[in-house]
């Protein structure tokens, strides 16, 4: 995979995670489950997946578009 | 026997004593100088940063704004601030964030008015920024202290009245500010944010088991009353307000200072993977708690906060009254962030460059620390008035900042932006806000924001003017771009 494919990759994944913060399949439901809202559910797990995405951002992308030059 | 006025005026008084000690030990490791006083010499770490910018972002918003709204609207605004802080916000944090910090690495600024000011060779624009910074600032710091008033009347059920309250903060903050520059304010904000985080999560566990678990708190609700959605959040209302606080704090005075003060590139990157996990760990519970006291069937009267009332109801008189000295420092630490970078745009981006280029560093100190005790006596006396509720003047806020920053992102990433660009994005969008929100035109248009409509009327502003016009001569279009380093 080239750079610049891997960079769209990015982009489009920061993109599903701005969609899905809110769960907008689950609008109008009211199941509680374990004593909250099934939907707060969704957003607790979906702060992890955010967090781990943007930990491996750091790792492997960062920089990328900012025209820095290293050491 | 010690009556429980006396108990809850203690705690908040020994609370508030400790905040200060802490300021006055960072205060006697300060250097005057202005790189140190504003930026603590662009040397903090991973554990205070992350905290002095979370702590910055709680305000009376989160202890009483948020769980008002909750407890008479729904929780859903949990997912708000999912979208808005941990998730937009963040991004956010990289890409502006992280390019102001290379930028200001490289050339030295401390502030956004500077930095935008010596690119375009426009100190018009650097004092344009400025100013609409401290306009906006204005009514955020006032929530804090109207906050702060009816935090401490509902705690001491009217015993202490809201004035003394608001007085209270305002002194606090002025003498904490000029004392302490921000190594105390980091400090300090540290100390509170994990003060907070552990203390709101005592108070969940302490009246879900005083009420037998969560369960009791949902017999209340109607079958569909927590069904996502619906009353007060359309789709439009969500989306609006995430964005335009998303991009409202980007540009707050106290937060976009901090995009200049990390350590190395390993502080930011941090803060960045762990902001949304900071996020859930703050806002779930606190505003759960909202939504549980209506299902509880607790009575808030007009204009009180849910929290303290929840809180006396199940929890000791002592623990009500940490709480409550909990929220109110945070709105310190808010105020005092916001305090201390408003004095470096006012002496920096306008004073200086205005009035007096000449100025010696005492002179400078001294214009600083006036103008702040005149800034805050001015929102004190405005919140004495309580023009508003604490979402609607804070939502105000946040939306004029908004309004700022895809002009500055254009900026930051494209080299043919021009000076006319910028001020055409600029002025345009803050009109167009202006005049809805403070004018007399429609606050929204088929349900979503004004504040949104100027954001994308600055952003097109920015990049049609820039197209159509070409750069003045003492414009620098290079120096957003080369010559950046990252250790």
């Amino acid at each position: 995979m080239t750079r610049q494919k891997r960079d769209y990759l990015w982009v489009v994944a920061f993109a599903v995670l701005v969609v899905f913060a809110v769960p907008w399949f689950l609008w109008g439901d009211s199941r509680i489950v374990a004593g909250l809202p099934l939907w707060l559910w969704w957003h607790i797990g979906w702060m992890g997946v955010a967090s781990a995405t943007f930990y491996a951002f750091t790792r492997g992308a960062w920089d990328r578009g900012m025209g820095v030059t290293r050491g | 026997m010690v009556s429980s006025l006396a108990v809850q005026v203690g705690v908040i008084f020994a609370y508030l004593l400790v905040a200060l000690a802490v300021g006055l030990v960072a205060y006697r490791l300060t250097d005057r100088a202005a790189e140190d006083y504003y930026l603590a010499s662009r040397s903090l770490g991973t554990v205070v940063l992350l905290f002095t910018t979370f702590a910055t972002l709680l305000s009376a918003f989160t202890f009483f704004g948020g769980p008002n709204l909750a407890y008479s609207a729904g929780p859903e605004w949990i997912l708000v601030m999912g979208l808005m802080d941990g998730i937009l916000f963040a991004i956010l944090w990289y890409v502006l964030g992280y390019k102001q910090w290379l930028v200001g690495r490289a050339r030295g600024y401390v502030t956004l008015g500077e930095m935008l000011g010596d690119r375009f060779g426009s100190t018009g624009l650097r004092a344009l920024v400025a100013g609409i910074s401290l306009f906006w600032l204005f009514p955020y710091i006032m929530l804090q202290q109207m906050g702060a008033g009816t935090a401490i009347v509902g705690l001491t059920e009217g015993a202490i009245p809201y004035w003394a309250g608001a007085a209270l903060i305002t002194v606090f903050m002025v003498v904490y500010v000029a004392a302490a520059g921000l190594r105390g304010v980091a400090w300090t904000d540290t100390v509170q944010g994990l003060f907070m985080l552990g203390i709101v999560w005592v108070a969940v566990i302490w009246v879900v088991s005083a009420i037998g678990g969560p369960a009791a708190a949902y017999t209340g609700f109607d079958a569909d009353a927590l069904a996502l959605g619906g009353g007060l959040y359309t789709p439009q209302y969500i989306i609006s307000t995430a964005v335009t606080i998303a991009f409202g704090v980007a540009m707050f005075p106290q937060i976009n200072q901090r995009f200049f003060v990390a350590k190395s590139d390993r502080v930011l990157k941090r803060s960045f993977a762990l902001w949304p996990v900071l996020v859930v760990l703050l806002f779930v519970p606190a505003f759960m708690l909202g939504t549980w006291a209506a299902g509880l069937g607790i009575d808030v009267p007009e204009g009180a906060n849910v929290v303290p009332i929840l809180l006396n109801e199940y929890t000791p008189v002592w623990f009500a009254a940490l709480v409550i000295a909990g929220a109110m420092a945070a709105m310190m630490s808010s105020s005092d962030s916001m305090l201390l970078s408003g004095s470096s745009y006012l002496t920096r981006d306008l004073y200086r460059p205005l009035v007096d280029p000449d100025a010696s560093e005492a002179k400078e100190g001294w214009v600083a620390r006036v103008g702040v005790g005149v800034f805050a006596v001015g929102t004190f006396v405005a919140s004495l008035f309580q023009p508003g509720s604490l979402i609607e003047i804070g939502d105000l806020a946040f939306s004029g900042f908004a309004q700022l920053t895809l002009p500055v992102l254009v900026s930051l990433y494209w080299t043919k932006t021009t000076r006319n660009g910028m001020y055409a994005g600029i002025v345009g969008s803050q009109a167009f806000y202006v005049l809805h929100s403070l004018g007399p035109l429609s606050a929204t248009y088929f349900g979503w924001d004004a504040a949104l409509y100027g954001m994308i009327l600055g952003l097109v502003l920015t990049v049609g003017v820039s197209a159509v016009t070409s750069p003045a001569p003492d414009e620098k279009q290079a120096t957003f771009t080369d010559g950046l380093s990252a250790d």
